[in-house]
């Protein structure tokens, strides 16, 4: 089988893995999810009549078939895009509120990890080859210090000092209040204002992964016989670490780029919570506290596809990078 | 792939048991010769003196705290001062003192995941490589799954599920996701190790499978092992940092999460107690980075050539 074939059929089966995981989780649990929300309300003092756990049922598709037809039903409500109904945002459907907010996760997700990818690589190039120097040490140490703040800490820290001390950022929010989004020039210079923090936040949280592959890799073929080769010809060193050594180097960090994308996505969760970030990450952050089941499962599931689209887009692009694969 | 500790082990690099130590059991033994190896390196050195240093304060909270973590009797919202150090919370409670508390649940969370989710990752890594076809397929294809589900918003979903809220079910949570990582590392070394000549002779003398894959091949993976296991435990910490301060953890224990959690929810940033904030982040960075740091050394003892030259 070619390598694109089996790509795609792993691509395939992983996604209906995903989907029936999504379908099983719930029902795993102790306790349903009718049980869930109905505690929910109840502690906010309300007494439950019948007519409530009524509407509740309904919502969440109390069981009344077998297992199988319930799946079955499943997966025709996931291929029509039909999650039920958000407790948090009962006046439109959960497919209508996710799109909404997943323009914005995609640009800050994507702009974070394309950001953390070039400057962790770079940084990585030049700690391999300078192995053992000072600048080495400090790139490592700094990369490993950064990379052990949880990154919703750090966002506080960056919103208290630059938003709320010195106000050189707004507080929150992904545009200021009032303006409704469009493609607008000034709209996207303020949406860009209002991005700067959170993906600041989540590039720097994410260099280290980058950094240290990419020395590792780096270590690894500075000690090839090409190199050595390379170098018995009087090549200057600049060129021997980009041309030579950086480009094989940086084949493997590529094929990790996609599950990098997944740490990234996990630290937006809370960061977009902590600058209320219109993304899909806040509404995550939303969708935990008010214990809004039908949003939650369908947020996990946009998440999940969108992994492994990308990843199956990093797969593709692959071919085209490394030609030994084509065989 | 990553390229980390996948090398091939050169025969005679930790085959070899050191001759110092010959007298102790064997994986007493084995764990002598990676703490000795884990010192010599530099950045490890510093990871293990500071992980000794927050074992020691999470050991000994109770004589080192000055005040119940508990208790309620102060005057709320003080500022870091000669007699609370880091101040206190909206309730009234030392902030100092639960930061010290707070060691335990930190240090136990990310120890005790770290643990279940090696266990997990070296039993589906070692039958996967050793046995191929159908069941290496399938173990493969889960382990790819769990890889490339989004480990963060997993744990947030099953922990919302999960009506208890108790350390061990963070525990639990971290454990199922964290696995992956080193169930990879680990099959791809156990298939490389399989065709080795010291594994035949084995199957030949007729040892028993979980003879072989535990007292003949697993040895020879002591780096990738605890690899997996500080990988694990930082993911460990990070995450129940993360869900506590989401509020999905218990909020009666006292844990660094908690910590943040209560702080957050009474605007500690804005009622300029940035203290009660910045201790717990601290906390939290400085056991991941010790964790990491140790990770530094347990790779260059599996690749000889991240060794640093001394």
């Amino acid at each position: 089988m070619t390598y694109i074939a089996r790509k795609l059929v792993l691509f395939v089966l992983t996604l209906w893995a995903a989907i029936t995981l999504n379908f099983i989780l719930p029902r795993l649990m102790p306790g349903s999810p009718v049980d869930a929300a109905l505690a929910n309300i109840a502690s906010t003092g309300t007494v439950i009549t019948p007519a409530q756990k009524q509407v509740v049922e309904d919502q969440l598709g109390v069981p009344h078939g077998s297992l199988l037809s319930e799946y079955w039903t499943y997966l025709n409500n996931t291929a029509h895009l039909r999650f039920g109904i958000s407790y948090s945002f009962p006046t439109q459907t959960v497919a209508h509120t996710i799109l909404e907010a997943l323009p914005w996760t995609l640009i800050l997700v994507g702009v974070a990890t394309v950001l953390a990818f070039v400057i962790g690589t770079s940084l990585g190039v030049l700690a391999g080859w300078r192995r053992g120097s000072r600048s080495d040490t400090t790139i490592t140490l700094s990369a490993t210090t950064l990379s052990s703040f949880p990154p919703f800490w750090l966002g506080l820290l960056l919103l208290f000092a630059l938003a709320y001390k010195l106000r050189w950022f707004p507080l929150g929010g992904g545009f200021n209040d009032g303006a409704s989004p469009s493609w607008s020039i000034p709209f996207i210079l303020d949406a860009i204002r209002h991005s700067v923090l959170p993906a600041v936040t989540l590039t720097v949280t994410a260099l280290a992964g980058w950094v240290f592959g990419m020395r590792n890799n780096m270590i690894n073929i500075l000690g090839a016989d090409y190199i050595t080769f390379a170098e018995a010809n009087g090549l200057r060193g600049r060129t021997i670490a980009t041309m030579y050594a950086a480009r094989n180097a940086l084949l493997p960090n590529i094929t990790v780029f996609g599950l990098a994308l997944g740490g990234v996505i996990g630290g937006a969760v809370l960061v977009e919570g902590i600058f209320s970030y219109p993304g899909i990450g806040s509404l995550l952050f939303i969708a935990v506290t008010n214990r809004d089941f039908p949003l939650m499962q369908a947020i996990f599931l946009v998440i999940t596809v969108s992994m492994l689209v990308c990843i199956f887009i990093v797969d593709l692009l692959y071919v085209r990078l490394d030609p030994r694969i084509r065989r | 792939m990553i390229a980390t500790g996948t090398s091939p082990i050169p025969p005679g690099e930790t085959v070899a048991p050191a001759t110092g130590a010959a007298s102790l059991p064997g994986p007493l033994r084995g764990a002598v010769r990676v703490f000795a190896t884990l010192w010599r390196n530099r950045k490890a050195r510093l990871g293990l003196l500071v992980l000794g240093v927050i074992v020691f304060v999470a050991i000994f909270a109770p004589l080192l705290a000055p005040y119940s973590p508990t208790s309620t009797g102060f005057t709320p919202y003080l500022g870091p001062s000669g007699t609370h150090f880091f101040g206190t919370t909206g309730q009234g409670q030392d902030v100092f003192s639960q930061m010290l508390y707070g060691t335990r649940i930190s240090l136990l969370v990310g120890l005790s995941a770290g643990l279940l989710a090696t266990l997990a990752a070296m039993i589906i890594g070692l039958v996967a490589g050793y046995l191929s076809g159908a069941v290496d397929v399938t173990l493969s294809f889960v382990t790819n799954l769990a890889l490339v589900i989004p480990s963060l918003p997993l744990i947030i979903i099953l922990a919302a599920y999960i009506p208890s809220r108790s350390v061990w079910t963070i525990v639990l949570v971290v454990a199922v996701t964290g696995w992956a990582t080193g169930a990879r590392v680990i099959r791809s070394q156990t298939s490389t190790l399989r065709s080795r000549d010291f594994v035949t002779a084995a199957v030949f003398s007729g040892e028993r499978l979980p003879r072989i894959v535990f007292r003949e091949i697993l040895p020879n993976m002591t780096s990738l092992v605890a690899a997996s296991f500080f990988g694990a435990a930082t993911f460990a910490v990070m995450a129940e940092a993360s869900l506590e301060f989401l509020g999905l953890g218990n909020p009666s224990t006292i844990s660094w999460g908690t910590i943040l959690y209560s702080a957050q929810t009474n605007n500690a940033l804005l009622t300029g107690q940035w203290v009660v904030i910045l201790a717990p982040g601290l906390a939290i960075a400085l056991l991941a980075l010790s964790f990491t740091l140790v990770n530094f050394g347990v790779d260059a003892l599996s690749n000889p050539r991240l060794r640093e030259r001394s």
